[in-house]
């Protein structure tokens, strides 16, 4: 147990750009939800996993809908509130605590608006490690979790609460209740037990992402080596390539982002090229030739000089960047996981072979 | 007839005399004072005596300057304001100026967020408060404020709700309270719209010191019978009356300014911009005549915002950047500089420190003082100086690029000696003898624009023929404003769907400018 405020609000948000792989939406609006809560009712309390009793009820907090709505409106403050009493009501007993279920992105910060302001703790756990793009993509469908019941509330006090037969079918009344309430609402999703988040869950994600954060930030400061070998050093991040950015392709197809970015190379690598291929996250690395790198594990772009995240919408000609690989969750590497987002899932034709072993004799 | 352009920049106050082929009559440069006033009267006096010019007949002085980014960055001459929002129950989450530093925080007297906005599509989020916003403008009257900062949530898809709150704060606060409403500011984003409005708010003093120093300082000289402007970050110009209400326009006025002097120089319509001054070094892009805009927020002495700002990046050389040998036998080339005491530091002038300067003199590039003050430099280390220059604007007119083809280079500023004449990267790289004073005339050529805003029903009227109409009504505005007609053109077009709206409702927003007449 401990506790988190503001530093630790901006070191989460900068880890969780990184943990984005490239997606997950700018956190910038979310940490400004984050700090605005904390600043009004006090740190949130932070439990780890084994802390929470096996049968207490734990809710995972989002966004849904466009970020542009959600950098116009932002949040209103009384929807987790609202959320509360719809869950708990739903559920007979009171919520213990929420947890993120995307640590990636905008995302990782609106759970800890949520347990500020109803002054309940939050769990350092996710339901993905990073980013996603799509609501079955996390670790607890791998356990046979539901993403309904499905509580969503707008900023204006409206709510609901609704049980689907499909994913399919959560994907369609979710689209229709957030165009209706203005184009972004607060949801609660996969509500589950202690035991269950205990079992499935991604442990220790929003330290991971502080630590991520942090290092970040601090890159410049380290004296006994280089800021490169600094960063590599705390994220255990593997270096595919460093280059220059001298094509972005983009096509938005079915309401995602896909597209691929083009590198030149730089310093070491100069004379050498590489891709990455991505949908709203990134898919796929391939340095000269040689695929290095797929989903699930975690593929980012830094810039090479400040090591701060460059997300698939920054991305343009003449950018200097360093694409690091990120081992991903374990959970991910099984049959199951691989299933739901493998390079297979994703369309790529290709089997996954874990980062350290594509990378094996140097990278 | 003549045109005087003057920019005030943090060092040097420059101005020119430009006559009516807008050809360059006489330039000078003179140090910037703390009063903005005595600078620009030393740079007006010195061009008249240079140029003989008779002062009546200069009938257009356009100026351009830096005041309002120092008042921020400084946190000097800021005022007391007062803030309302308006879009509760949306956006309470976020409390206003959350992430500002504390010591600029202070300029908020009183702050409120009040029930109204819209949605995405136009429909209202809540009906606008005017109990809530009446009762607080009456605090901010009792307390004396004479400045508002008023912000909408989605205020750029309909402004019906800022400008309700507007006419009420003047009903309250008396006709002579200034108010700055954010859809007139900023874009999309309400944390970064609102931000831009709150610093116009507080600019208001430090406009109208900049505005009667410039006006006196043109009757103190004679300089009787011009029409006088300021520069915006655009490149168009607005009237003294417009500056006083949105002086946060003027923000980076001078790195368009530059832009735009050089793309006049050089005849060039699309190029990529270096403007090399004694520390640092800007590098711009000019499309189409208009220097690119700058696609994400723009940080403004700590406070982020979303306003229209020129594409630039700044990098740590100029004239006076320090060169050192390190151990392992590489040269570095600043972030350090000598600044403007060059003239005492570097090397050739009799100084105990190299500068990139010295090293152009070294190699025959330029011809600055003493050249035999330099001669003991050995050769090779002169050339490791100049390749560590060289890359550090290589790889910078590389990130400017939209794709790999090479383009047009002008060079302008004092310290562009220092700079090869070939560049990887470039076409062609182009001088030219008043590219030190580049802003100035980037100033003293701006255009003068007009835009048209409208919401129109294009069930009523097709969408072609609406945006026809519009686009007349902008040339017309501009006009008005003061351009020639023959070279209006649009220089800004956007049309935003109302999905909620009765009928087929469009936001129309067009932008027209040509030059002054």
């Amino acid at each position: 147990m401990r506790k988190i405020g503001i530093p630790e609000i901006e070191d989460i948000a900068l880890g969780a750009a990184l943990l984005g792989a490239g997606g997950g939406g700018d956190p910038y609006v979310g940490k400004l939800v984050a700090i605005g809560a904390v600043q009004e009712c006090g740190p949130v309390t932070m439990l780890e996993p084994d802390e929470v009793p096996d049968d207490a009820l734990v809710v995972p907090i989002a966004m849904m809908g466009a970020p542009t709505v959600l950098c116009e409106k932002a949040i209103g403050g009384g929807e987790y509130k609202t959320l509360y009493d719809t869950v708990s009501t739903f559920y007979g007993k009171p919520i213990y605590a929420f947890m993120p279920i995307e640590a990636g992105g905008v995302n990782s910060m609106l759970p800890i608006a949520a347990a500020a302001r109803l002054g309940l703790p939050l769990v350092d756990c996710d339901g993905m490690g990073r980013a996603f793009p799509e609501l079955q993509m996390v670790t607890f469908t791998i356990g046979g979790g539901s993403a309904t019941p499905m509580a969503m509330v707008d900023e204006k006090g409206n709510s609901c609460i609704f049980r689907t037969v499909t994913n399919r079918w959560t994907e369609e009344m979710a689209r229709a209740v957030t165009m209706a309430c203005g184009g972004s609402v607060s949801v609660s999703l996969y509500a589950m037990e202690g035991k269950f988040m205990k079992e499935y869950g991604v442990r220790g994600i929003v330290t991971r992402s502080e630590t991520l954060g942090s290092a970040i930030r601090k890159v410049k400061e380290v004296t006994d080596k280089t800021p490169e070998e600094a960063f590599l050093e705390i994220t255990e991040g593997y270096k595919l390539f460093k280059g220059k950015i001298c094509d972005v392709l983009r096509e938005v197809r079915a309401g995602f982002n896909f597209g691929k970015v083009v590198l030149e190379g730089i310093g070491d690598y100069k004379g050498g090229s590489a891709y990455v291929e991505f949908q709203n996250e990134n898919l796929s690395a391939v340095v000269n030739g040689e695929l290095l790198a797929t989903t699930p594990d975690l593929i980012c772009l830094v810039d090479t000089e400040t090591f701060t995240p460059v997300p698939t919408d920054a991305l343009k000609y003449g950018k200097r960047v360093m694409v690091v690989g990120l081992k991903c969750f374990p959970l991910w590497r099984t049959e199951e996981g691989l299933k739901l987002v493998g390079p297979r899932y994703f369309g790529l034709d290709t089997d996954y072979i874990p980062l350290e072993e594509r990378c094996k004799g140097g990278c | 007839m003549y045109k005087l352009g003057i920019d005030v920049g943090g060092t040097n106050t420059d101005a020119v005399l430009i006559d009516e082929n807008l050809d360059v009559v006489s330039s000078v440069k003179q140090h910037t004072t703390a009063n903005i006033y005595d600078g620009i009267l030393n740079a007006v006096r010195a061009v008249l005596e240079q140029s003989g010019v008779d002062r009546k007949e200069i009938r257009q002085a356009m100026l351009g300057t830096t005041q309002c980014t120092n008042a921020i960055v400084e946190r000097k001459n800021l005022a007391p304001i007062g803030i309302l929002r308006i879009g509760a129950p949306a956006s309470r989450g976020i409390p206003l100026m959350v992430d500002w530093s504390e010591d600029l925080k202070t300029i908020a007297v009183g702050t409120a967020i009040v029930g109204g906005g819209f949605e995405y599509d136009g429909k209202e989020i809540a009906p606008f408060d005017t109990a809530a916003a009446g009762a607080f403008f009456r605090e901010l009257k009792e307390k004396d404020v004479k400045s508002v900062a008023i912000s909408c949530v989605f205020s750029t898809v309909r402004n019906d709700h800022e400008l309700e709150a507007a006419k009420l704060c003047r009903e309250i606060m008396g006709k002579d309270v200034h108010i700055s409403i954010s859809s007139e500011i900023g874009s999309m984003g309400l944390i970064e719209r609102e931000n831009a409005t709150i610093l116009n708010a507080a600019l208001y003093k430090v406009a109208q010191s900049f505005t009667e120093g410039f006006a006196q300082s043109l009757a103190d000289e004679g300089v009787t019978n011009a029409q006088v402007y300021l520069s915006q970050n655009d490149g168009t110009l607005m009237t003294m009356d417009y500056a006083r209400r949105y002086p946060i326009l003027t923000i980076a006025c001078g790195p368009t300014n530059s832009i735009r002097g050089a793309c006049y120089l050089s005849k060039l319509k699309n190029a990529v911009v270096i403007d090399v001054g004694g520390t640092t070094t800007d590098l711009g892009v000019i499309q189409n005549g208009f220097p690119r805009e700058s696609g994400v927020a723009v940080t403004i002495g700590g406070v982020r915002t979303n306003f229209r700002m020129p594409d630039v990046v700044s990098i740590g050389l100029g004239g006076g950047s320090i060169v050192r040998q390190r151990e392992d036998g590489t040269v570095t080339v600043g972030p350090d500089s000598v600044g403007y005491r060059i003239t005492e530091k570097a090397l050739c002038f009799g100084g105990d420190v190299c500068t990139a300067t010295d090293i152009a003199v070294r190699l025959g590039m330029a011809e600055l003082g003493d050249k035999a003050l330099v001669a003991h430099l050995d050769r090779d280390f002169a050339e490791k100086a100049l390749a560590a220059i060289r890359s550090l604007c290589e790889d910078s007119i590389d990130a400017m690029k939209v794709s790999s083809q090479d383009v047009d280079v002008i060079l302008v500023g004092g310290g562009s000696i220092i700079l090869p004449a070939d560049l990887a990267g470039a076409k062609s790289v182009t001088q030219h003898k008043f590219g030190g004073v580049a802003n100035a005339i980037g100033s003293a050529i701006s255009k003068v624009s007009g835009t048209y805003e409208q919401l129109m029903d294009y069930d009523k009227i097709p969408r072609d023929e609406a945006l026809a109409k519009a686009r007349a009504e902008a040339v017309e505005l501009a006009v008005a404003a003061g351009a020639i007609r023959e070279t209006v053109e649009i220089i800004d077009a956007e049309d935003v769907p109302l999905q909620y709206y009765p009928g087929n409702t469009a936001r129309v927003k067009i932008k027209a400018a040509g030059d002054l007449a």
